[in-house]
Protein backbone atom coordinates (compact mmCIF):
# COMPACT_ATOMS: atom_id res chain seq x y z
CA UNK A 1 0.00 0.00 0.00
CA UNK A 2 1.30 3.82 -0.50
CA UNK A 3 2.44 5.66 2.32
CA UNK A 4 1.17 8.16 2.73
CA UNK A 5 0.68 11.51 4.54
CA UNK A 6 -2.14 12.15 7.26
CA UNK A 7 -3.05 15.46 7.67
CA UNK A 8 -4.83 16.88 11.00
CA UNK A 9 -5.82 19.80 12.82
CA UNK A 10 -6.11 19.41 16.54
CA UNK A 11 -8.32 22.07 18.08
CA UNK A 12 -7.71 23.13 21.55
CA UNK A 13 -10.74 25.27 23.23
CA UNK A 14 -13.07 25.50 26.23
CA UNK A 15 -15.69 26.78 24.77
CA UNK A 16 -18.22 27.56 22.17
CA UNK A 17 -17.82 29.83 19.49
CA UNK A 18 -19.71 32.69 18.84
CA UNK A 19 -18.20 34.70 15.44
CA UNK A 20 -18.91 33.39 12.45
CA UNK A 21 -19.73 30.39 9.83
CA UNK A 22 -20.56 27.16 11.76
CA UNK A 23 -17.62 25.35 12.92
CA UNK A 24 -19.20 21.82 12.28
CA UNK A 25 -19.54 22.95 8.32
CA UNK A 26 -15.83 24.35 8.31
CA UNK A 27 -14.87 21.16 9.99
CA UNK A 28 -16.89 19.06 7.10
CA UNK A 29 -15.08 21.17 4.49
CA UNK A 30 -11.96 20.53 5.60
CA UNK A 31 -12.44 16.29 6.11
CA UNK A 32 -13.56 16.65 2.11
CA UNK A 33 -10.17 18.06 1.54
CA UNK A 34 -8.39 15.09 3.43
CA UNK A 35 -8.17 16.63 6.28
CA UNK A 36 -9.07 14.91 10.02
CA UNK A 37 -10.48 17.70 12.50
CA UNK A 38 -10.09 16.18 16.27
CA UNK A 39 -11.21 18.47 19.39
CA UNK A 40 -10.25 18.93 22.73
CA UNK A 41 -12.57 20.55 25.04
CA UNK A 42 -10.75 21.18 28.48
CA UNK A 43 -13.13 21.49 31.17
CA UNK A 44 -12.94 23.96 34.32
CA UNK A 45 -12.76 22.30 37.54
CA UNK A 46 -16.29 23.06 38.74
CA UNK A 47 -18.10 22.25 35.47
CA UNK A 48 -20.54 19.65 36.38
CA UNK A 49 -22.16 19.04 32.92
CA UNK A 50 -20.34 20.22 30.28
CA UNK A 51 -23.12 21.49 28.61
CA UNK A 52 -21.59 24.58 26.43
CA UNK A 53 -18.94 22.11 24.94
CA UNK A 54 -21.59 20.45 22.83
CA UNK A 55 -20.27 21.77 19.71
CA UNK A 56 -16.82 19.97 20.11
CA UNK A 57 -18.74 16.89 19.54
CA UNK A 58 -19.90 17.84 16.96
CA UNK A 59 -16.55 19.74 14.93
CA UNK A 60 -15.12 16.67 15.51
CA UNK A 61 -17.90 14.17 14.31
CA UNK A 62 -18.64 16.47 10.62
CA UNK A 63 -14.25 16.64 10.68
CA UNK A 64 -14.01 12.80 10.47
CA UNK A 65 -11.92 12.96 14.08
CA UNK A 66 -11.95 12.34 17.41
CA UNK A 67 -12.83 14.91 20.40
CA UNK A 68 -12.34 14.33 23.66
CA UNK A 69 -13.27 16.33 26.85
CA UNK A 70 -11.41 16.99 29.68
CA UNK A 71 -9.95 18.56 33.00
CA UNK A 72 -6.72 20.20 32.13
CA UNK A 73 -4.45 18.10 34.79
CA UNK A 74 -4.90 15.28 32.28
CA UNK A 75 -4.47 17.18 29.60
CA UNK A 76 -1.09 15.69 28.16
CA UNK A 77 -2.27 12.00 28.04
CA UNK A 78 -5.11 13.10 25.81
CA UNK A 79 -3.67 15.36 23.57
CA UNK A 80 -1.49 12.06 22.51
CA UNK A 81 -4.37 9.80 22.89
CA UNK A 82 -6.98 11.73 20.51
CA UNK A 83 -3.83 12.20 18.25
CA UNK A 84 -3.10 8.77 17.71
CA UNK A 85 -6.60 7.17 18.06
CA UNK A 86 -7.85 9.52 15.07
CA UNK A 87 -4.56 8.59 13.13
CA UNK A 88 -5.73 4.78 13.57
CA UNK A 89 -9.51 6.22 12.76
CA UNK A 90 -8.51 7.51 9.33
CA UNK A 91 -6.00 4.68 8.76
CA UNK A 92 -9.02 2.56 9.22
CA UNK A 93 -11.66 4.25 7.08
CA UNK A 94 -8.68 3.28 4.44
CA UNK A 95 -8.70 0.06 5.22
CA UNK A 96 -12.84 -0.80 5.42
CA UNK A 97 -12.65 0.79 2.09
CA UNK A 98 -10.76 -1.83 0.60
CA UNK A 99 -12.41 -4.30 2.69
CA UNK A 100 -15.64 -3.27 0.80
CA UNK A 101 -13.70 -3.85 -2.44
CA UNK A 102 -13.42 -7.53 -1.00
CA UNK A 103 -15.61 -8.03 0.85
CA UNK A 104 -18.55 -6.22 -1.25
CA UNK A 105 -20.11 -2.75 0.16
CA UNK A 106 -21.86 -2.15 3.31
CA UNK A 107 -19.03 -4.37 4.85
CA UNK A 108 -16.90 -2.81 7.37
CA UNK A 109 -14.23 -4.24 10.12
CA UNK A 110 -17.23 -4.50 12.84
CA UNK A 111 -18.93 -6.78 10.58
CA UNK A 112 -15.94 -9.58 10.84
CA UNK A 113 -15.40 -12.09 13.53
CA UNK A 114 -13.57 -10.57 16.38
CA UNK A 115 -11.15 -13.48 15.77
CA UNK A 116 -10.16 -12.36 12.61
CA UNK A 117 -10.33 -8.36 12.96
CA UNK A 118 -7.03 -8.83 14.59
CA UNK A 119 -5.04 -9.46 11.65
CA UNK A 120 -6.31 -6.36 9.93
CA UNK A 121 -5.42 -4.18 13.14
CA UNK A 122 -1.45 -5.00 12.85
CA UNK A 123 -2.34 -3.49 9.55
CA UNK A 124 -3.04 -1.06 10.39
CA UNK A 125 -0.91 -0.57 13.22
CA UNK A 126 1.83 -0.68 10.96
CA UNK A 127 0.25 1.87 9.02
CA UNK A 128 0.14 4.03 11.76
CA UNK A 129 3.80 3.79 13.53
CA UNK A 130 5.34 4.31 9.48
CA UNK A 131 3.10 6.78 7.64
CA UNK A 132 3.99 10.89 7.88
CA UNK A 133 2.05 12.47 9.85
CA UNK A 134 1.14 16.82 9.86
CA UNK A 135 0.00 18.31 12.78
CA UNK A 136 -1.65 22.18 12.81
CA UNK A 137 -2.09 22.77 16.33
CA UNK A 138 -5.27 25.24 16.74
CA UNK A 139 -5.48 26.53 20.21
CA UNK A 140 -8.47 29.44 21.61
CA UNK A 141 -7.38 31.98 23.26
CA UNK A 142 -10.26 33.92 24.37
CA UNK A 143 -9.85 35.27 27.66
CA UNK A 144 -11.17 32.12 29.34
CA UNK A 145 -8.38 30.15 28.18
CA UNK A 146 -5.88 31.90 29.61
CA UNK A 147 -4.84 30.09 32.77
CA UNK A 148 -4.89 26.74 30.67
CA UNK A 149 -2.29 27.92 28.37
CA UNK A 150 0.59 26.94 30.06
CA UNK A 151 -1.23 23.27 30.73
CA UNK A 152 -1.69 23.45 26.59
CA UNK A 153 2.40 24.39 25.76
CA UNK A 154 2.92 21.24 27.92
CA UNK A 155 0.81 18.85 26.62
CA UNK A 156 1.99 19.72 23.07
CA UNK A 157 5.73 19.66 24.49
CA UNK A 158 4.52 15.82 25.47
CA UNK A 159 2.79 15.21 22.29
CA UNK A 160 5.73 15.98 20.01
CA UNK A 161 7.67 13.59 22.29
CA UNK A 162 5.43 10.99 21.77
CA UNK A 163 5.00 11.30 17.88
CA UNK A 164 8.88 11.55 17.36
CA UNK A 165 9.13 8.26 19.11
CA UNK A 166 7.69 6.61 15.99
CA UNK A 167 9.10 5.38 12.77
CA UNK A 168 6.97 7.95 10.28
CA UNK A 169 8.07 11.23 10.39
CA UNK A 170 6.38 14.14 11.77
CA UNK A 171 5.42 18.40 10.72
CA UNK A 172 3.51 20.40 13.20
CA UNK A 173 2.46 23.81 13.29
CA UNK A 174 0.97 25.92 15.85
CA UNK A 175 -1.80 28.66 15.11
CA UNK A 176 -4.03 30.83 17.55
CA UNK A 177 -7.18 32.38 17.09
CA UNK A 178 -8.60 34.92 17.34
CA UNK A 179 -5.46 36.62 15.72
CA UNK A 180 -4.71 40.36 16.14
CA UNK A 181 -5.85 41.66 12.40
CA UNK A 182 -6.75 37.87 10.85
CA UNK A 183 -8.51 35.19 11.92
CA UNK A 184 -5.52 33.18 13.06
CA UNK A 185 -1.81 33.98 14.17
CA UNK A 186 1.23 32.13 13.18
CA UNK A 187 2.83 31.12 16.64
CA UNK A 188 5.07 28.92 15.11
CA UNK A 189 6.02 27.40 11.80
CA UNK A 190 6.11 24.19 10.20
CA UNK A 191 8.41 21.96 12.08
CA UNK A 192 9.62 18.39 13.00
CA UNK A 193 10.24 19.66 16.69
CA UNK A 194 7.96 21.48 19.02
CA UNK A 195 10.47 21.80 21.89
CA UNK A 196 11.30 25.16 20.41
CA UNK A 197 7.56 26.76 21.14
CA UNK A 198 8.80 27.11 25.05
CA UNK A 199 9.98 30.69 23.51
CA UNK A 200 7.11 31.70 21.79
CA UNK A 201 4.25 30.51 23.64
CA UNK A 202 4.61 33.43 26.24
CA UNK A 203 2.97 36.01 23.25
CA UNK A 204 -0.04 34.52 23.48
CA UNK A 205 -2.81 36.96 24.71
CA UNK A 206 -5.89 36.26 24.95
CA UNK A 207 -9.05 38.26 24.03
CA UNK A 208 -12.68 37.90 24.07
CA UNK A 209 -14.49 36.45 20.89
CA UNK A 210 -14.31 32.55 19.66
CA UNK A 211 -14.30 32.57 15.85
CA UNK A 212 -13.87 28.57 15.78
CA UNK A 213 -15.50 27.76 12.49
CA UNK A 214 -13.35 31.16 9.98
CA UNK A 215 -10.47 30.17 12.01
CA UNK A 216 -10.82 26.27 10.66
CA UNK A 217 -11.58 27.04 7.67
CA UNK A 218 -8.02 29.58 7.63
CA UNK A 219 -5.90 26.27 8.86
CA UNK A 220 -7.09 24.30 6.67
CA UNK A 221 -5.33 26.89 3.87
CA UNK A 222 -2.24 26.50 5.52
CA UNK A 223 -1.82 22.94 4.62
CA UNK A 224 -2.81 24.17 1.17
CA UNK A 225 -0.01 26.35 1.11
CA UNK A 226 2.55 23.84 2.01
CA UNK A 227 1.28 21.03 -0.30
CA UNK A 228 0.92 23.78 -3.37
CA UNK A 229 4.70 24.79 -2.57
CA UNK A 230 5.64 20.70 -2.44
CA UNK A 231 3.41 20.13 -5.56
CA UNK A 232 5.59 23.03 -6.93
CA UNK A 233 8.79 21.30 -6.33
CA UNK A 234 7.02 17.34 -7.33
CA UNK A 235 5.13 18.40 -9.85
CA UNK A 236 2.05 16.27 -8.25
CA UNK A 237 -0.66 16.30 -5.49
CA UNK A 238 -2.91 19.32 -6.37
CA UNK A 239 -3.28 21.78 -4.09
CA UNK A 240 -6.49 22.32 -1.95
CA UNK A 241 -6.50 26.07 -2.59
CA UNK A 242 -9.22 25.53 -5.19
CA UNK A 243 -11.98 24.92 -2.99
CA UNK B 1 -4.11 8.35 34.96
CA UNK B 2 -7.06 10.31 33.81
CA UNK B 3 -9.28 7.92 34.82
CA UNK B 4 -12.55 9.29 36.56
CA UNK B 5 -11.82 12.82 34.78
CA UNK B 6 -11.85 11.68 31.01
CA UNK B 7 -15.82 10.67 29.82
CA UNK B 8 -16.57 7.58 28.38
CA UNK B 9 -19.51 6.40 27.05
CA UNK B 10 -19.36 2.72 28.31
CA UNK B 11 -18.90 4.06 32.03
CA UNK B 12 -22.81 5.24 32.11
CA UNK B 13 -24.14 2.00 31.00
CA UNK B 14 -21.91 -0.90 32.65
CA UNK B 15 -22.92 -1.40 36.20
CA UNK B 16 -23.00 -4.18 38.49
CA UNK B 17 -25.89 -6.34 38.23
CA UNK B 18 -26.03 -6.44 34.79
CA UNK B 19 -25.45 -8.89 31.70
CA UNK B 20 -23.14 -8.93 28.56
CA UNK B 21 -23.91 -11.18 26.46
CA UNK B 22 -21.83 -11.79 23.17
CA UNK B 23 -23.30 -10.94 19.63
CA UNK B 24 -20.59 -13.97 18.08
CA UNK B 25 -20.50 -16.38 20.73
CA UNK B 26 -23.36 -16.03 23.14
CA UNK B 27 -21.34 -16.08 26.02
CA UNK B 28 -23.06 -14.22 29.04
CA UNK B 29 -21.26 -12.48 31.53
CA UNK B 30 -22.50 -10.97 34.79
CA UNK B 31 -20.63 -8.04 35.78
CA UNK B 32 -19.89 -8.05 39.89
CA UNK B 33 -18.20 -4.75 40.45
CA UNK B 34 -15.07 -2.27 38.80
CA UNK B 35 -11.80 -3.66 39.04
CA UNK B 36 -9.85 -0.83 37.71
CA UNK B 37 -9.95 2.00 35.09
CA UNK B 38 -7.37 3.29 32.69
CA UNK B 39 -7.34 5.78 29.56
CA UNK B 40 -8.28 3.25 27.07
CA UNK B 41 -10.69 1.05 28.82
CA UNK B 42 -12.14 -0.26 32.30
CA UNK B 43 -11.87 -3.46 33.98
CA UNK B 44 -14.98 -5.59 35.40
CA UNK B 45 -14.84 -8.47 37.73
CA UNK B 46 -17.44 -10.82 36.29
CA UNK B 47 -19.31 -14.13 36.46
CA UNK B 48 -19.90 -17.08 34.05
CA UNK B 49 -20.75 -20.40 34.52
CA UNK B 50 -20.14 -19.99 38.02
CA UNK B 51 -16.25 -19.02 37.13
CA UNK B 52 -15.03 -15.69 38.42
CA UNK B 53 -13.21 -13.70 35.56
CA UNK B 54 -12.16 -10.20 34.51
CA UNK B 55 -13.78 -8.77 31.19
CA UNK B 56 -12.09 -5.03 29.87
CA UNK B 57 -14.32 -3.05 27.50
CA UNK B 58 -13.24 0.49 25.95
CA UNK B 59 -15.14 2.74 23.60
CA UNK B 60 -12.53 2.01 20.90
CA UNK B 61 -13.30 -1.35 20.31
CA UNK B 62 -10.21 -1.33 17.84
CA UNK B 63 -7.83 -0.96 20.92
CA UNK B 64 -9.75 -3.98 22.70
CA UNK B 65 -8.19 -6.21 19.70
CA UNK B 66 -5.06 -4.52 19.33
CA UNK B 67 -4.65 -5.82 22.99
CA UNK B 68 -5.78 -9.16 22.31
CA UNK B 69 -3.31 -9.59 19.75
CA UNK B 70 -0.88 -9.29 22.52
CA UNK B 71 -2.06 -11.45 24.75
CA UNK B 72 -2.18 -13.96 22.33
CA UNK B 73 1.07 -13.64 21.56
CA UNK B 74 2.07 -13.31 24.94
CA UNK B 75 0.93 -16.73 25.41
CA UNK B 76 2.85 -18.44 23.14
CA UNK B 77 6.54 -17.40 24.68
CA UNK B 78 7.48 -19.91 26.99
CA UNK B 79 7.94 -20.69 30.62
CA UNK B 80 6.02 -18.63 33.30
CA UNK B 81 3.01 -17.14 31.48
CA UNK B 82 3.84 -13.48 30.90
CA UNK B 83 -0.16 -11.61 31.28
CA UNK B 84 -3.40 -13.29 32.33
CA UNK B 85 -4.89 -16.09 29.93
CA UNK B 86 -7.37 -14.72 27.52
CA UNK B 87 -10.70 -16.62 28.06
CA UNK B 88 -12.70 -14.59 25.21
CA UNK B 89 -13.31 -11.68 22.78
CA UNK B 90 -16.55 -10.70 21.55
CA UNK B 91 -19.32 -7.55 20.66
CA UNK B 92 -21.64 -6.57 23.09
CA UNK B 93 -24.72 -4.02 22.06
CA UNK B 94 -25.77 -2.23 24.84
CA UNK B 95 -29.62 -1.40 25.50
CA UNK B 96 -29.03 2.21 24.55
CA UNK B 97 -27.67 0.64 20.94
CA UNK B 98 -24.17 1.31 21.11
CA UNK B 99 -21.51 -1.24 20.03
CA UNK B 100 -18.55 -2.47 22.32
CA UNK B 101 -15.63 -4.59 22.24
CA UNK B 102 -14.64 -6.50 25.29
CA UNK B 103 -12.40 -9.38 26.01
CA UNK B 104 -13.02 -11.84 29.09
CA UNK B 105 -9.22 -12.90 30.89
CA UNK B 106 -8.07 -14.63 33.66
CA UNK B 107 -8.91 -13.33 36.83
CA UNK B 108 -5.88 -13.49 39.12
CA UNK B 109 -6.17 -12.95 42.75
CA UNK B 110 -3.54 -11.46 44.85
CA UNK B 111 -1.84 -8.35 47.08
CA UNK B 112 -0.26 -5.21 45.61
CA UNK B 113 3.24 -5.78 45.57
CA UNK B 114 3.78 -2.07 48.39
CA UNK B 115 1.67 -4.22 50.89
CA UNK B 116 3.42 -7.71 50.23
CA UNK B 117 6.77 -5.62 51.03
CA UNK B 118 5.24 -3.75 54.03
CA UNK B 119 4.09 -6.83 55.34
CA UNK B 120 6.78 -9.71 54.55
CA UNK B 121 9.82 -7.68 54.66
CA UNK B 122 12.00 -5.52 52.60
CA UNK B 123 14.24 -8.78 52.00
CA UNK B 124 11.30 -9.35 49.18
CA UNK B 125 12.67 -6.22 47.38
CA UNK B 126 15.64 -8.40 45.64
CA UNK B 127 13.20 -11.24 44.92
CA UNK B 128 10.59 -9.08 43.17
CA UNK B 129 12.97 -7.25 41.26
CA UNK B 130 15.21 -10.14 39.53
CA UNK B 131 11.46 -11.70 38.90
CA UNK B 132 10.28 -8.79 37.06
CA UNK B 133 13.81 -8.45 35.28
CA UNK B 134 13.07 -12.01 34.54
CA UNK B 135 10.02 -11.75 33.16
CA UNK B 136 11.28 -8.43 30.83
CA UNK B 137 14.20 -10.12 29.47
CA UNK B 138 11.72 -12.77 28.43
CA UNK B 139 8.81 -10.39 27.05
CA UNK B 140 12.17 -8.28 25.46
CA UNK B 141 13.78 -11.56 23.90
CA UNK B 142 10.01 -12.52 21.83
CA UNK B 143 9.89 -8.57 20.34
CA UNK B 144 7.96 -6.85 22.84
CA UNK B 145 8.07 -3.93 25.36
CA UNK B 146 5.87 -3.80 28.57
CA UNK B 147 5.70 -0.02 28.41
CA UNK B 148 2.78 0.53 30.82
CA UNK B 149 5.00 -1.30 33.75
CA UNK B 150 3.16 0.08 37.19
CA UNK B 151 2.74 -0.43 40.09
CA UNK B 152 -1.25 -0.89 39.77
CA UNK B 153 -0.29 -3.32 36.99
CA UNK B 154 1.99 -6.05 39.25
CA UNK B 155 0.14 -8.48 41.53
CA UNK B 156 2.10 -10.65 43.58
CA UNK B 157 0.53 -13.81 43.50
CA UNK B 158 0.54 -16.08 47.01
CA UNK B 159 2.36 -19.74 47.80
CA UNK B 160 4.54 -19.29 46.61
CA UNK B 161 5.35 -15.10 46.09
CA UNK B 162 5.51 -14.58 42.29
CA UNK B 163 5.03 -11.22 40.98
CA UNK B 164 2.41 -10.94 37.60
CA UNK B 165 1.41 -8.63 35.46
CA UNK B 166 -2.55 -8.46 35.36
CA UNK B 167 -3.00 -5.64 32.59
CA UNK B 168 -0.84 -5.71 28.87
CA UNK B 169 -2.46 -3.03 27.53
CA UNK B 170 0.58 -0.75 27.05
CA UNK B 171 2.56 -3.69 25.78
CA UNK B 172 4.55 -2.62 22.69
CA UNK B 173 6.23 -4.10 19.75
CA UNK B 174 10.08 -3.27 20.35
CA UNK B 175 11.25 0.03 17.75
CA UNK B 176 7.65 1.79 18.06
CA UNK B 177 6.08 3.87 20.11
CA UNK B 178 5.22 3.10 23.59
CA UNK B 179 1.49 3.18 23.09
CA UNK B 180 0.17 3.56 26.47
CA UNK B 181 2.38 5.25 29.64
CA UNK B 182 1.59 6.30 33.09
CA UNK B 183 3.43 9.83 33.38
CA UNK B 184 5.17 9.10 36.98
CA UNK B 185 6.63 5.95 35.36
CA UNK B 186 7.48 7.12 31.49
CA UNK B 187 11.05 8.87 31.40
CA UNK B 188 9.74 11.04 28.62
CA UNK B 189 7.68 12.71 30.94
CA UNK B 190 10.42 13.35 33.20
CA UNK B 191 12.52 14.22 30.24
CA UNK B 192 15.23 11.49 30.24
CA UNK B 193 14.43 9.62 27.04
CA UNK B 194 11.70 9.40 24.13
CA UNK B 195 8.84 6.80 24.36
CA UNK B 196 10.36 4.88 21.59
CA UNK B 197 9.69 1.22 23.18
CA UNK B 198 13.06 -0.21 23.90
CA UNK B 199 14.73 -2.28 27.01
CA UNK B 200 15.88 0.66 29.04
CA UNK B 201 12.42 2.16 28.85
CA UNK B 202 10.60 -0.41 31.17
CA UNK B 203 14.02 -0.81 33.21
CA UNK B 204 13.77 3.18 34.00
CA UNK B 205 9.64 2.25 34.64
CA UNK B 206 10.87 -0.74 36.98
CA UNK B 207 12.87 2.28 39.34
CA UNK B 208 9.88 4.30 39.43
CA UNK B 209 8.01 1.12 40.53
CA UNK B 210 9.98 0.85 43.44
CA UNK B 211 10.50 4.50 43.99
CA UNK B 212 6.24 4.28 43.91
CA UNK B 213 6.23 1.14 46.84
CA UNK B 214 8.23 4.07 48.85
CA UNK B 215 6.79 6.99 48.15
CA UNK B 216 2.93 5.54 48.22
CA UNK B 217 1.53 8.79 47.31
CA UNK B 218 4.37 9.45 44.25
CA UNK B 219 5.93 13.25 43.76
CA UNK B 220 5.68 15.37 40.89
CA UNK B 221 8.58 16.64 38.54
CA UNK B 222 10.86 19.59 39.46
CA UNK B 223 12.09 22.29 37.34
CA UNK B 224 15.61 21.43 38.02
CA UNK B 225 17.33 18.54 36.46
CA UNK B 226 14.96 15.39 36.72
CA UNK B 227 17.99 12.89 36.67
CA UNK B 228 19.31 14.52 40.07
CA UNK B 229 16.01 14.53 42.00
CA UNK B 230 15.06 10.58 41.13
CA UNK B 231 18.78 10.22 42.19
CA UNK B 232 18.03 11.83 45.68
CA UNK B 233 14.44 10.33 46.12
CA UNK B 234 16.42 6.72 45.66
CA UNK B 235 19.07 7.47 47.96
CA UNK B 236 16.82 8.85 50.72
CA UNK B 237 14.59 6.01 51.10
CA UNK B 238 16.61 3.12 53.45
CA UNK B 239 15.04 -0.24 51.96
CA UNK B 240 16.56 0.23 48.86
CA UNK B 241 20.39 1.43 49.70
CA UNK B 242 21.64 -2.51 48.77
CA UNK B 243 20.54 -1.22 45.25
CA UNK B 244 21.62 2.08 44.82
CA UNK B 245 23.97 2.14 42.10
CA UNK B 246 21.68 -0.36 39.91
CA UNK B 247 18.86 1.85 40.70
CA UNK B 248 20.81 5.09 39.45
CA UNK B 249 22.07 3.20 36.37
CA UNK B 250 18.56 2.15 35.19
CA UNK B 251 17.07 6.28 35.79
CA UNK B 252 20.28 7.12 33.37
CA UNK B 253 19.29 4.89 30.85
CA UNK B 254 22.67 2.58 31.17
CA UNK B 255 21.53 -0.55 30.67
CA UNK B 256 20.94 -2.04 27.28
CA UNK B 257 18.92 -5.64 28.68
CA UNK B 258 17.00 -6.28 31.44
CA UNK B 259 19.57 -9.12 31.78
CA UNK B 260 22.38 -6.86 32.54
CA UNK B 261 20.88 -5.21 35.16
CA UNK B 262 19.74 -8.55 36.36
CA UNK B 263 22.94 -9.72 36.93
CA UNK B 264 23.87 -6.50 39.17
CA UNK B 265 21.41 -6.97 41.02
CA UNK B 266 22.46 -10.20 41.80
CA UNK B 267 25.63 -8.93 42.65
CA UNK B 268 23.79 -6.39 44.94
CA UNK B 269 22.16 -8.77 46.88
CA UNK B 270 25.34 -11.29 46.78
CA UNK B 271 27.64 -8.81 48.99
CA UNK B 272 24.43 -7.68 51.33
CA UNK B 273 24.52 -11.13 52.43
CA UNK B 274 28.22 -11.52 52.56
CA UNK B 275 28.05 -8.06 54.68
CA UNK B 276 25.58 -9.62 56.92
CA UNK B 277 26.96 -12.50 57.14
CA UNK B 278 30.41 -11.46 58.12
CA UNK B 279 28.90 -9.11 60.60
CA UNK B 280 27.29 -11.98 62.09
CA UNK B 281 30.33 -13.85 62.46
CA UNK B 282 31.98 -11.02 64.52
CA UNK B 283 28.85 -10.92 67.14
CA UNK B 284 28.79 -14.92 67.24
CA UNK B 285 32.35 -16.08 67.24
CA UNK B 286 31.20 -19.36 69.72
CA UNK B 287 29.04 -20.28 67.23
CA UNK B 288 31.01 -20.40 63.96
CA UNK B 289 33.46 -23.15 64.91
CA UNK B 290 31.50 -25.77 63.11
CA UNK B 291 32.21 -24.16 59.83
CA UNK B 292 35.82 -23.71 60.70
CA UNK B 293 36.38 -27.23 61.40
CA UNK B 294 34.65 -28.04 57.72
CA UNK B 295 36.31 -24.51 56.19
CA UNK B 296 39.69 -26.35 57.70
CA UNK B 297 39.02 -30.18 56.79
CA UNK B 298 38.13 -28.77 53.11
CA UNK B 299 41.36 -26.99 52.89
CA UNK B 300 43.14 -30.17 54.28
CA UNK B 301 41.76 -32.52 51.95
CA UNK B 302 42.24 -30.10 48.84
CA UNK B 303 45.83 -29.86 49.90
CA UNK B 304 46.31 -33.64 50.16
CA UNK B 305 44.71 -33.89 46.64
CA UNK B 306 47.38 -31.34 45.19
CA UNK B 307 49.96 -33.70 47.01
CA UNK B 308 48.78 -36.90 45.45
CA UNK B 309 49.05 -35.26 42.23
CA UNK B 310 52.16 -33.70 42.29
CA UNK B 311 53.65 -37.81 43.57
CA UNK B 312 51.59 -38.56 39.98
CA UNK B 313 53.49 -36.13 38.22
Amino acid sequence: MKKGTLKQILLITDGCSNKGEDPAATAALANQQGITVNVIGILDDQTEQPEGLQEVEEIALSGGGVSQLVYKQVLSQTVQAVTKQAMTQTLQGFVNKELQQILGSGQSMEDLAPEKRGEIMEVVEDMGETCDLEVLVLIDTSASMHDKLPTVKEALIDLSISLNSRIGRNRFCIYSFPGKKKDIQKVFDWSPQLDAISTVFPKLTSGGITPTGPAIREAMYQFGRKSLRRSFRNGNEPGVEEA
Amino acid sequence: MGTNQAWKKHNKEIRPGIHITGKWHKNSYLIKKELGSGAIGTVYLCEWNGRTAALKVSDTSTSMTVEVNVLKSLEKVQGNPLGPSLVDIDDWTSPLGNQYTFYVMEYLQGQSLASFIRQQGKEWIGVFMLQLLEDLERLHQSGWIFGDLKTDNILVLHSPPRVRWIDVGGTTKIGRAIKEYTEFYDRGYWGLGTRRAEPSYDLFALVMVFLHVFYPKRFEKKQSSSQVFLINKINAVKELTPYRTVLRKAVEGKYQTSAEMRVEVINCMYHMQKMSRSRTNKNVQKSTSLPMLAEAGGITLLATMYYLLSLLL
